[in-house]
């Protein structure tokens, strides 16, 4: 077959590192011993044991599991990697969380190197993990010794500071197993013209990560170096974005505009209900006795039909559920399987399908409510399954159909924040067509890249800003505002009306979309002698002195850099992810002007995840010294005389020794905390976005949707989501374009139908509705509220606010929660 | 739908029903889908359906509320665990309290005849936003539910005060008011939800309509002696 095509996007994913390569795992060989891969099949329902973690000896529970780190990564060994696989620390950590909810009794052991949690909220993952009881966390490397004869337990050597080398017995060892490009990638690469690095990995060749040395040819994904699930995502939406640059005059050529067949009004008549019991494979029937529950539904008012499905959201039987609904004259449907939260939009087009209005489905749901956490107790989990169903059903019989709004979209976009992430972002919208009005607070455009002067890589990021803010200034369809604040922010998806005050002038901005790319700022440390001797810096202040060629440093004799600076504590709960690149990039820096310079970096755990971790292994082969300290031990530096020069002395714990090392150093610089400005407050609850427990912008969904908000139409990029390193701001920005042009490029948005009207005759005019609605979807006209449905969310405060029931959310009445709740008992 | 969607009544329909607990999952504070927050107002009314519980010598801890995410599964199974042990613990309702089931039942009925009322009267409270939990035990009292629902206001129109316009009765959201042209209007106590819309449109040179409280209602003027006095024709 041949297609012709305009653009390409490379994916080809990643595959785990196979153990085998290295006898020494002993994969394969003690039966006991299993990939991470291997354990993730054993905790999942439809594995090998049905969800029950089993050991293949014996087909026993193991009780004390010992998870090996790095392994296949962080190494220069034959068959290993020399980078990190960047999500092996946090997926090891969830496989024991979740062991432990399988069995509250296990003894979970992760035997680890640096613990890299970076990503969002990692930090306090690691320390949920690290408190659950039977948890231990051993830092060390290991070796599988033997295997016992009798009992197929596994031998782990390890070593500890205080018992010197030990060996301890596990019923079950799990290899963290790392990434490794997916075997034929070079074939394919070869096929496309890609040139690839040395790991295998697409060879980066500009300063953008989407990009590959042929033009028209992207990369999404782990193709850029191991990535976890966010990245992947806003990844693709980006390499989308890049193509809709080459190819958006031709947008929409080749869709086909999906034909419904003409909803029957089926208002008038009584309610014929189906029920379709789904088995999830054996996700449900394993649990739930499916006939006797398919016999009970048949009993229930207005059940018409019901019958049992394998997989309810396959495609054959969707098929099955709108012939039956047109056969038997079916006009109401519940379908009892899982949460509505992943498959109701899915169903609800299945009933489009079958010609009746969408709303009138009902989803009961048996899975996560049910047989997943009663897997023991099955009569019971049958019992409960009829009862979710029995409400179900109630609450089907009340239902009414419901029209969607089509709201008109205004093709314009907005970007809050003209730092790298605004800026790559409004240029891929402004180049597919789109005007954008890009807004920032400060004079000049930039950011905190202003501060940067090259990356780890070595681009010369000064270079780069100013290319990319010639750009900006240059489109045609990119307004700039600088010295920039908000006035006022209203409106709705596809029609939001903003007021910029800027150099004195309000103006009125029309858009459809909104960008949150307010970025963040680096924390003023308060120890270690900041502010109080000017030898004492930040990594950001040492950078730009190392670029100013400032004597007093790259002349320096010895200099000290403290990670962790101002968070991983109590207060900030988080790892700011860019500071050991940044340190790593700085010592390399001044090595290179000046190699006799003893450097000190005190770590916690070196964080160079990914492909990053060459720069670690060079930086330590350069003899930059790493000594780790412990948050409860952290160094303590003073100013003292020393042979007639005044010097800083550090004093830290040696972690081998245990005993107190005293550096005296001429400079010391900091990795003080990325922090979240302060302006991110108002910027919430201007544009009604939330914020996480870190003032960082909250994302709709942490894995799924990461560049997209609760709110609909606004967007998010760059560190105001998270610390970040540049290419991953890049990557951040494309993808928020590449979601925002998936809005401007509909001439409509559809709005649900589940949304509050009011009932004129019984409204009292309290305002007690338009008091509570944070939306403003409610007014008063003359004496009576009025909702405007296209801004109302459908949250129901109001109907509860309402002292009359005068006001009430649609598909969430009084009428049909009663009947669910007449129906549970 | 949020947690602020949960009306008084559905709890007390629970309750009605013979439920011997009712727990309400919501978002952690702070975390709000919405923007709306609704879940400060959902722990409010609980708050105060609790009070309301104490008043009609209902157990308390029969109603419980919880702030857990999605990803708390364990977290939200124990908190399932601890709450049926719980409710095991204290019995079948009502009767482990000592309340007769008819008594009961009536007394829940009669709550919520007056949740229009309650929702009126307790409008502020239920809507505040307490940031800090020392202050959920003072947030409403038993002194302050005893007041509430044992002086319930009622209004009533002052038969020869009336003059029929009929402005009561169009702006009455619950139908309550039996009008007729030239014929003074009476408040079906029964459908009255106290709202006191009818007190707010009476015209100020009628002023037929009064808010009674802690007293009863004079008996509605027999059907056959309603026709109005016109005060201008008496002049």
């Amino acid at each position: 077959m041949e297609v012709n095509v305009g653009a390409i996007i490379l994916s080809p994913g990643i595959e785990p590192f196979d153990p085998k390569v290295r006898e020494e795992y002993r994969y394969g060989e003690f039966e006991n011993v299993v990939t991470s891969m291997d354990y993730e099949r054993l905790m999942c329902a439809t594995g090998p044991y049905q969800g029950e973690i089993l050991r293949a000896s014996d087909k026993k529970h193991p009780h004390k599991i010992a998870w090996i780190s790095c392994v296949g990564s962080r190494q220069v060994t034959p068959g290993g990697n020399s980078y990190c696989s960047a999500v092996c620390c946090t997926y090891s950590q969830k496989q024991v969380i979740l062991t432990k909810d399988h069995d509250a009794e296990a003894e979970c052991t992760i035997f680890h190197n640096d613990i890299r949690s970076y990503g969002k909220d990692f930090e306090r993952f690691r320390e949920r993990t690290e408190n659950l009881p039977g948890v231990r966390f051993i830092r060390s490397y290991v070796s599988i010794e033997r295997e016992i004869p009798e009992t197929k337990n596994v031998v782990i050597r390890y070593s500890t500071p205080d018992e010197g080398v030990k060996e301890e017995e596990f019923d079950m060892v799990v290899l963290s197993v790392g990434l490794n490009p997916p075997a034929e990638v070079k074939k394919m690469a070869g096929k496309f013209g890609i040139e690839l690095n040395d790991h295998g990995f697409r060879k980066e060749i500009s300063a953008n990560p989407l990009e590959t040395n042929r033009a028209g040819i992207y990369v999404s994904g782990a193709f850029q170096g191991p990535t976890d699930i966010p990245e992947s995502v806003f990844t693709a939406s980006g390499a989308g974005s890049k193509v809709g640059e080459l190819l958006d005059y031709r947008r929409g050529d080749l869709a086909v505009e999906r034909v419904y067949p003409l909803e029957r009004d089926v208002s008038q008549e009584k309610p014929k209900i189906g029920v379709f019991v789904c088995h999830c494979g054996a996700n449900i029937s394993s649990v739930v006795d499916i006939p006797s529950t398919v016999d009970y539904c048949l009993s229930l008012p207005n059940v018409v039909y019901a019958t049992n499905q394998l997989f309810s959201c396959a495609t054959n039987s969707a098929k099955e559920i709108t012939d039956i609904v047109k056969e038997k004259g079916l006009n109401r449907v519940v379908i009892a399987a899982c949460s509505p939260r992943t498959l109701e939009p899915l169903f609800r087009d299945t009933l489009k399908e079958a010609g009746i209005n969408q709303y009138y489905l009902e989803m009961a749901n048996i899975r996560e409510h049910n047989s997943w956490v009663h897997t023991k107790e099955k009569e019971e989990a049958t019992r409960k399954a009829h009862d979710i169903i029995r409400m179900s059903v109630a609450r089907a019989s009340h239902l009414e159909p419901l029209q969607e709004f089509d709201l008109p979209v205004n093709k314009a976009a907005l970007v809050v924040g003209g730092g790298i992430a605004g800026m790559t972002c409004a240029l891929s919208i402004a180049n597919q067509g789109h005007e954008v009005h890009l807004v920032e607070k400060d004079t000049e455009l930039g950011g905190i890249a202003r501060r940067v002067h090259t990356t780890l890589e070595g681009m010369d990021v000064q270079e780069y800003l100013g290319d990319l803010i010639h750009k900006v200034y240059q489109h045609q369809l990119i307004r700039v505002y600088t010295d920039a604040t908000f006035t006022e922010a209203t409106g709705y998806v596809g029609n939001f009306v903003t007021k910029v005050e800027s150099k004195g002038m309000v103006t009125e901005i029309k858009h459809g979309a909104t960008v949150i790319a307010t970025g963040a700022e680096v924390s003023r440390p308060t120890e270690y002698l900041y502010g109080e001797d000017d030898r004492v810096m930040t990594h950001l202040e040492l950078e730009e002195q190392i670029t100013k060629e400032e004597e007093k440093v790259v002349n320096a004799e010895s200099l000290v850099m403290i990670q962790c600076v101002g968070c991983r504590n109590e207060d900030r709960n988080y790892c700011s992810r860019i500071c050991c690149s940044e340190s790593i990039k700085n010592a390399l820096e001044l090595k290179e002007k000046n190699p006799e310079m003893d450097i000190y970096i005190l770590f916690r755990d070196i964080r160079t995840y990914g492909l990053k971790e060459d720069y670690y292994r060079e930086a330590a082969s350069k003899e930059i010294k790493f000594i780790r300290y412990e948050p409860e031990d952290k160094p303590q530096v003073e100013a003292v005389q020393e042979g007639g020069k005044s010097v800083l002395r550090v004093t830290v714990t040696d972690p081998i020794l245990g005993n107190k090392l005293e550096i005296d150093t001429d400079i010391i610089a900091l990795a003080a905390a990325v922090v979240s400005p302060a302006e991110n407050k108002e910027i919430s609850s201007l544009f009604k976005v939330s914020l996480g427990p870190d003032d960082f912008f909250k994302e709709a969904h942490v894995k799924l949707r990461p560049v997209e908000f609760g709110a609909d139409g606004v967007y998010l990029c760059g560190i105001a989501h998270y610390p970040k390193l540049i290419s991953e701001t890049v990557n951040q920005a494309y993808g928020a374009a590449g979601r925002v042009l998936t809005l401007l490029s509909h001439d409509t948005v559809i709005a649900s139908g589940s949304v509050c009207e009011v009932e004129e005759k019984k409204c009292m005019g309290c305002g007690a509705c338009i008091e509570v609605c944070t939306y403003g979807a409610i007014e008063f006209r003359g004496k009576k509220a009025v909702v405007n449905p296209v801004i109302c969310k459908g949250d129901g405060l109001c109907n509860v606010k309402c002292p009359t029931g005068a006001i009430s959310l649609k598909h969430f009445t009084d009428e049909e929660v009663f009947s669910q709740i007449d129906a549970a008992v | 739908m949020c947690t602020g969607r949960i009306d008084l009544s559905f709890i007390i329909r629970a309750f009605e029903n013979g439920m011997d607990g009712v727990f309400i999952g919501g978002c952690h504070l702070n975390e709000c889908n919405y923007i709306t927050h609704g879940n400060y107002h959902a722990i409010n009314l609980v708050l105060l359906t609790k009070k309301i519980m104490e008043h009609i010598g209902l157990n308390p801890e029969r109603l419980r509320i919880e702030t857990i995410s999605a990803g708390e599964g364990i977290l939200f199974a124990e908190v399932m665990s601890d709450f049926g042990k719980k409710v095991k613990e204290l019995g079948p309702l009502g009767k482990a309290e000592g309340l007769d089931e008819n008594e009961l039942k009536a007394k829940l009925q009669e709550v919520t005849k007056l949740i229009p009322y309650i929702k009126v009267e307790k409008k502020d409270k239920l809507g505040a936003r307490l940031e800090n939990k020392a202050d959920y035990a003072g947030h409403f009292t038993s002194e302050e539910i005893a007041e509430l629902l044992g002086n319930v206001a009622s209004y009533w129109i002052d038969p020869s005060k009336c003059q029929a316009c009929t402005s009561c009765a169009r702006r009455c959201p619950a139908d309550a008011i039996i009008s007729e042209k030239q014929k003074i209007h009476v408040i079906d106590q029964e459908k009255c939800i106290k709202c006191g819309t009818c007190l707010e449109v009476c015209p100020s040179k009628f002023s037929a309509v009064t808010k009674i409280s802690g007293e009863p209602v004079p008996p509605p003027i027999p059907e056959g002696e309603r026709t109005v006095v016109r005060k201008s024709k008496e002049a």
